[in-house]
């Protein structure tokens, strides 16, 4: 059991990350009409506790893999705000110098290891990861993240099989809001349930429909442990809203493919604002909670200024780094 | 020096370098198995263990993938294909992922992997079989390809290729693999790039490609004979190319042929042919003339199979084209044969 102490400390950071993820993602929103960050944009917003709840429950070593919609993974995994609004103006002062884009994050310092916007091209690269930590006996874990189309495409069997067969040290991560692009479940899947055929395969496969960053830690935390002891791989499937539309930063509810309703019942559990109820309730005063929302603010807004008033790089970098 | 088959070459070299380096390994499918990839991967298992050789689930896609998650791990894989058409299967893993991962991350990420992959022919390999591929390969920035000749260059540009920082694709013609010549055991330190003149001659430049360098090796030998001098370039390397030893020698002989082993259409023959005109345009004397596939898939039966490929007679015609010779007398003369090495069935 945790000590009261030691889960308010958790809850803060998890808010801290979620608070720090929507505001921007938020300021993204204010901005991407400048037409100045030019990278297509897949929004997080209504996943944040996806990705905050696992890294929470990795460890920094960890590595991580992503899609083409990691604004949250990213965050949640680097921390690094200024990189991340350097890298959507695509400018100098970016790691990435403007090579990646929204869609192709990457950060291996902070063992982010690539994003693919190709669906599930990223998860067959993360078993390989994972085969040469286990080689290494380093004790480090992958955690791929993928939507749940990526379950339509063969390489994501073909590396959940060779990845069981393995006994790879791996977290499948699905984040699942039910739409591959605009396409529903039922117009895409042969059968009914992604966890039940993944659980015949050799690993440890659980699903959870919440946005509460919290017991998403504590359910990976314990995935996590079982994997360890059983030496096997883990399956996540976790159920969130997309707030916005597929690509871009509004929303699309008038183009009929899903319903406000849902969205609105999601939204009663916002997961940022279900975060700052948690932690009144754990007895942080409204005031502690807005001093340190105002101080995340103020850090992405420098961030922000930062990238948008950096200058972009030589155009000699284009032919750099396509080989060693 | 001792003479070693380029099987051998191709085995010794993977052998070497996992003796040397541990995190080199070696993985496919059937990479294990009691054949071993036509003896190529013989004694790897025995000796490094199933850890660093093995065999994986039919998946060409994610195996392709999973090679490329190792190689920015730390590790140096070495994935195998018994024909170059079931890496087909992992084209999205080469063109989206594998060849772009290091600009993607601006240099951060690196792949140091190798692709070996087999190039089929005879005795009813057909259009599933035979592919060779590397013009849309060397197509992408990002990864090199190979596609050594001889049993020397095998091991060299293998051990090259194992030892290089980036993705690099090794095709190696099937029928190559019997063929016997001197190797070294050491193999000094080498960069991959270098091409070969196989026969030097002065009268006609053959730039030819694996196999093709056979025929072209016959068809030199029998001109020789009638007086003709031609020179034999093997690129070895098709990207990075080694284009100044090609231009040199076009240069002197004022004449080209592209013997590719592949088809022509917009093939490594038309960028060659590209290449030469830009470089050596006032020096040409004849057009680049390129030879390779017919422009059809490759056919199961005997007869029309050897219509599909092109041999040294074909080569033997160019050339007297080109240097408006007298049709050259042939009877006499021998040339290669599947059915002298092998006969069926499977």
């Amino acid at each position: 059991m945790k000590t009261n102490d030691t889960r308010r400390e958790l809850n803060l950071e998890l808010y801290r990350m979620l608070y720090l993820i929507r505001t921007c993602e938020e300021t993204i929103v204010e901005h991407y009409f400048e037409d100045e960050m030019k990278t297509p944009m897949h929004m997080s917003m209504g996943a944040e506790a996806i990705s905050v709840g696992i890294c929470q429950a990795l460890r920094p070593e960890d590595h991580v893999f992503g899609t083409y919609r990691s604004h949250a993974l990213f965050l949640a995994k680097t921390g690094d705000t200024d990189d991340f609004f350097a890298e959507m103006y695509g400018k100098d002062t970016s790691s990435l110098k403007g090579k990646g884009g929204s869609m192709h994050l990457c950060s291996p310092d902070h063992g982010f290891m690539g994003a693919s916007a190709i669906v599930a091209s990223a998860i067959p690269v993360a078993a390989g990861c994972a085969f040469a930590n286990k080689r290494a006996n380093n004790g480090k874990l992958v955690a791929v993240f993928f939507g749940d189309g990526a379950a339509d495409e063969g390489c994501f069997w073909e590396s959940l099989n060779a990845a069981c067969l393995m006994k790879l040290p791996i977290l499948f991560v699905c984040e699942d809001n039910g739409l591959a692009v605009h396409t529903p479940k039922s117009c895409r899947r042969g059968y009914s349930s992604l966890v039940d055929v993944v659980s015949k395969f050799n690993c440890i496969a659980h699903e959870h429909k919440t946005t509460d960053a919290e017991a998403i830690y504590e359910l990976t935390s314990e995935l996590i442990e079982t994997m360890k002891n059983e030496q096997k791989p883990g399956f996540l499937r976790l159920e969130y809203c997309r707030y916005l539309e597929h690509v871009g930063v509004q929303q699309d509810f008038e183009a009929g493919y899903r319903s406000v309703e849902e969205f609105e019942q999601w939204y009663k559990f916002d997961p940022v604002a279900l975060q700052r109820k948690k932690l009144q309730n754990l007895g942080y005063q409204t005031d502690n909670i807005k001093r340190l929302e105002t101080e995340i603010e103020e850090g992405v807004s420098r961030s922000f200024s930062k990238a948008k008033n950096a200058s972009f790089c030589e155009v000699s970098e284009l032919y750099k780094e396509v080989l060693v | 020096m001792r003479n070693i088959s380029y099987c051998e070459a191709l085995n010794e070299a993977m052998a070497q370098e996992m003796q040397a380096d541990p995190d080199v390994f070696v993985y496919g499918i059937d990479v294990a198995d009691h054949k071993r990839v036509f003896g190529s991967t013989k004694g790897l298992l025995e000796k490094f263990g199933p850890d660093r050789c093995f065999s994986t689930p039919l998946s060409e896609d994610a195996m392709t993938g999973f090679g490329l998650g190792a190689a920015i791990n730390g590790l140096r894989p070495i994935h195998v294909h018994m024909r170059v058409d079931f890496m087909l299967l992992a084209m999205n893993q080469l063109a989206n992922m594998i060849s772009s991962y290091r600009y993607m991350s601006a240099g951060r990420l690196e792949v140091p992997m190798v692709i070996r992959a087999v190039v089929g022919r005879g005795w009813g390999q057909a259009f599933q079989h035979s592919k060779t591929m590397h013009s849309c390969f060397a197509h992408m920035p990002g990864l090199k390809v190979v596609m050594p000749t001889t049993p020397r260059d095998a091991k060299e540009t293998l051990v090259a290729a194992i030892r290089d920082d980036n993705p690099v694709i090794s095709i190696e013609h099937r029928w190559l693999y019997d063929v016997e010549d001197e190797v070294p055991e050491e193999v000094e330190p080498t960069f991959l790039g270098h091409g070969r003149v196989l026969k030097q001659g002065c009268d006609i430049t053959v730039v030819a490609t694996s196999w093709m360098n056979i025929e072209a090796l016959k068809a030199a030998e029998i001109l020789a004979k009638h007086g003709v001098s031609v020179e034999v370039i093997d690129p070895v390397s098709i990207c990075p190319l080694d284009e100044e030893l090609i231009t040199d020698s076009v240069t002197k002989t004022g004449h080209c042929i592209v013997a590719d082993n592949d088809w022509v259409y917009a093939g490594f023959g038309a960028e060659l042919a590209a290449i030469v005109s830009e470089k050596c345009f006032g020096t040409l004397k004849s057009p680049v003339a390129r030879i390779g596939f017919a422009q059809t898939p490759c056919p199961t039966v005997r007869h029309l199979e050897q219509e599909f490929y092109p041999n040294a007679i074909d080569i033997i015609e160019t050339i007297e084209q080109k240097l408006d010779l007298e049709e050259t007398d042939l009877s006499g003369e021998d040339f290669y044969s599947y059915e002298n090495k092998f006969k069926g069935p499977f």
